[in-house]
């Protein structure tokens, strides 16, 4: 995952680099020289999940929203690392929720656009081995499985996601859902997130958003979210 | 049975804010999610009547968020509805409208062009749904721009006019252009209404019973 969300180019690693030799210390400048967060390309085209999510949508979502969330991730983190270089305890601080939300915002869209699939690349074909199992040992069936996540989405009282996670201690997967673009980051590792925001539906759904929870199941890559349980 | 709470009417047709909020964004704002609020509020406090009479308590409680996010939900957007008035109408001109709260603005934020900047700046720095609010501490009082997540309501301070921040409120029309939203809700802001919440409370003539 760190692989696909940041990539070090040379370019933007100079370009770091630069920025932040002026400022004094050279090693300083090594420590910060970092790769920018860049917008990851899609693995499908943005009609592809039709008729489940509408190609308008997708593109919106991932070309302004997504980058948007990049963007300001970039600028948090360049604000962060001036701060870090006047050893300025209180902005950093101040930067937590800039960094929380944008950087959250960025590392949930990566992997919900990999953790959905069209049909013809096998969207919807449901989850086989040992999840297929630990979902089934969890929730009784896949189908209350869905129920259940689709009650937790419909639950979310303002913006954010559900996600099934595995619990890094006991290995135990689990249902929980996190409020605006909070990740899913410590106990907890992320496999299946479905964005509840509005603007993940709304072109398409407006109000009805039960229908939209009940259609991205045929969307769902079960197949990523092996990759991500095994 | 006790109570329950219906859909208030809205003061003005849902095209009269066009074109700064379309007639399809009012009636599915006003007749899809704010009857689900108070659909959903109506039944939390169903419940919790349930709750109390068995002294359930863990339900009781248990029960709390829903009737603060839905109940928050009906009481913002009856707000929010009156606080908005057709384009172009004479309540939507701070000078005739709100001379009272026009001088306190200025005293406290320079300019009103200053308040609207430091207005539109707290409403795009949510991070998440949630509504902007000019407040006040008392008829007459101190102002403050604040922000509450979700459908918080202002329980403390007089809400003098609220703007919704939910992606419902405009995405059918500005998509993710929030910034456009936010600039043209000023040219459909009902000054009138706000002057009255300023000078009176909102248990003035701007009364919200609920």
């Amino acid at each position: 995952m760190a692989a696909s969300l940041i990539r070090t180019t040379t370019r933007a690693a100079l370009r770091a680099g630069a920025s932040a030799t002026p400022k004094g210390a050279g090693v300083a400048g090594l420590t910060f020289a970092r790769g920018k967060a860049t917008l990851p390309d899609l693995s499908y085209d943005y009609g592809a999940l039709e008729p489940h999510i509408s190609g308008k949508i997708m593109e919106l979502h991932h070309k302004n929203h997504h980058q948007t969330y990049v963007n300001s991730y970039n600028t948090a983190v360049e604000q962060l690392q001036e701060a870090v270089a006047k050893e300025d305890i209180t902005a950093q601080i101040n930067l937590k929720p800039l960094i929380n939300f944008h950087g959250g915002g960025h590392v949930n869209h990566t992997l919900f656009w990999e953790n959905l699939a069209p049909k013809n690349q096998g969207g919807g074909e449901p989850p086989s081995g040992a999840l297929a199992k630990a979902i089934e040992n969890s929730f009784g069936s896949l189908t209350e499985f869905q129920n259940k996540m689709n009650t937790a989405l419909a639950g979310i009282q303002g913006s954010g996601w559900a996600w099934l996670v595995k619990d890094k201690q006991t290995g135990s997967i689990s249902l929980k859902t996190y409020a605006n673009q909070d990740p899913v980051i410590g106990q907890f590792q992320p496999l299946l997130g479905i964005d509840a925001w509005e603007h993940a539906y709304y072109l398409q759904y407006q109000n009805r958003k039960a229908e939209y929870f009940k259609a991205i199941w045929e969307v769902i890559n079960w197949k990523a979210v092996e990759k991500r349980f095994s | 049975m006790a109570n329950t709470f219906s859909l208030p009417p809205l003061p003005y047709a849902y095209d009269a804010l066009e074109p700064i909020i379309s007639k399809q964004i009012m009636e599915i704002h006003h007749q899809k999610h704010h009857q689900t609020y108070i659909t959903n509020l109506n039944a939390a406090l169903a419940a919790q009547s349930v709750a109390l009479t068995s002294n359930n308590i863990p339900q009781v409680i248990n029960l709390q968020q829903k009737i603060k996010f839905n109940g928050g939900g009906h009481i913002n957007h009856s707000l929010f509805w009156k606080n908005l008035a057709p384009n172009g109408s004479p309540e939507t001109n701070i000078d005739h409208a709100a001379p009272s709260l026009k001088t306190a603005i200025e005293a406290q934020y320079g300019s009103v062009q200053k308040f609207t900047e430091a207005f539109g700046a707290v409403l795009l720095s949510l991070q998440g749904s949630g509504w902007g609010w000019l407040v006040s501490n008392g008829p007459g009082g101190k102002l403050e721009i604040v922000s509450t997540k979700d459908q918080d309501p202002v329980t403390d301070k007089v809400p003098v006019f609220g703007v919704d921040m939910w992606e419902h409120a405009y995405y059918l029309q500005y998509l993710n252009n929030k910034a456009s939203y936010v600039e043209g809700i000023w040219k459909v802001l009902n000054w009138q209404t706000a002057e009255d919440r300023y000078l009176n409370g909102v248990e003035g003539s701007a009364v919200l019973k609920l």
